[in-house]
């Protein structure tokens, strides 16, 4: 690609830097940011449920020790932090899920609350029978 | 030579990691990351969690909802720091870093979870 001949300053390749926080003066922008930030809490649990499946695999004392970590302030704090952005996650994300998703049936369009609907009913159906699991094993 | 982009293919795991991550995180992560710990539920025990864990099929659900989170995470984490830090000219190190270290996690959570 060619520019044109020799000058010192390329108005067209001009790209202001922004400051770092750019994104904390309005709230539209930070919760934007945290909105992308839900996906260190995704990841977080992850690593946290396979570590978990681990200790179970290798013992019960090894299970003893791990479930000690999980009661310990720290993770509980990791933890308590993590929830909250997991729930940002499956709010925003099936909020936004009508938008990427349009159905029709015939020439009809379903309307973006239903499709809101029926993803609250399945994060409930999903939950409650996970809930049900983990207690009555 | 292909110079189709490969950015649907990331874009699919995102999205599949983001429905499944949706649905699951919230209700597993309160349980064993706070209510068992806190006592606010009876935890369970070491040999039921055994028992649970020795199912195939709970461990390959197991593995699909931390290995579609771990996609789910870097395509977006990657995408954050592009914004976030403004460094767009590091595209490609840094596609190799959040992807490569998701790929990694899935072999490690496979490995992990097959030799339960």
């Amino acid at each position: 690609m060619s520019y044109g001949r020799y000058k010192k300053y390329h108005p067209l390749l001009y790209r202001p830097r922004h400051p770092i926080l750019w994104w904390i003066k309005k709230w539209a922008y930070t919760r934007f940011i945290l909105r992308e930030m839900t996906s260190l809490a995704v990841m977080f649990y992850a690593i946290v449920l396979v570590l978990y499946v681990n200790a179970v695999a290798k013992g019960p004392e090894a299970f003893a020790a791990f479930s000690e970590w999980l009661a310990s302030p720290l993770s509980i704090t990791l933890h308590s932090v993590a929830f909250c952005f997991a729930v940002f996650h499956s709010y925003t994300w099936f909020n936004l899920a009508p938008k990427a998703m349009v159905i029709r049936v015939g020439k009809k369009k379903i309307p973006g609350s239903a499709i809101m609907a029926a993803n609250y009913a399945m994060w409930a159906a999903v939950s409650v029978a996970l809930y049900w699991v983990f207690t009555t094993i | 030579m292909d110079k189709r982009s490969n950015e649907p293919f990331w874009w699919a795991l995102f999205g599949a990691g983001g429905v499944v991550a949706a649905l699951t995180v919230p209700v597993l992560l309160l349980l064993t990351g706070i209510a068992f710990p806190l006592g606010w539920l009876p935890a369970p025990t070491h040999d039921s969690l055994y028992a649970l864990f020795s199912h195939l099929l709970v461990r390959l659900a197991i593995l699909v909802i931390v290995s579609l989170s771990a996609f789910h995470w870097a395509h977006r984490f990657r995408f954050t720091l592009y914004d976030g830090l403004q460094i767009k000219h590091l595209n490609a190190p840094v596609a190799f870093i959040c992807y490569g270290s998701a790929i990694a996690f899935t072999v490690f959570a496979a490995v992990s979870l097959y030799t339960f």
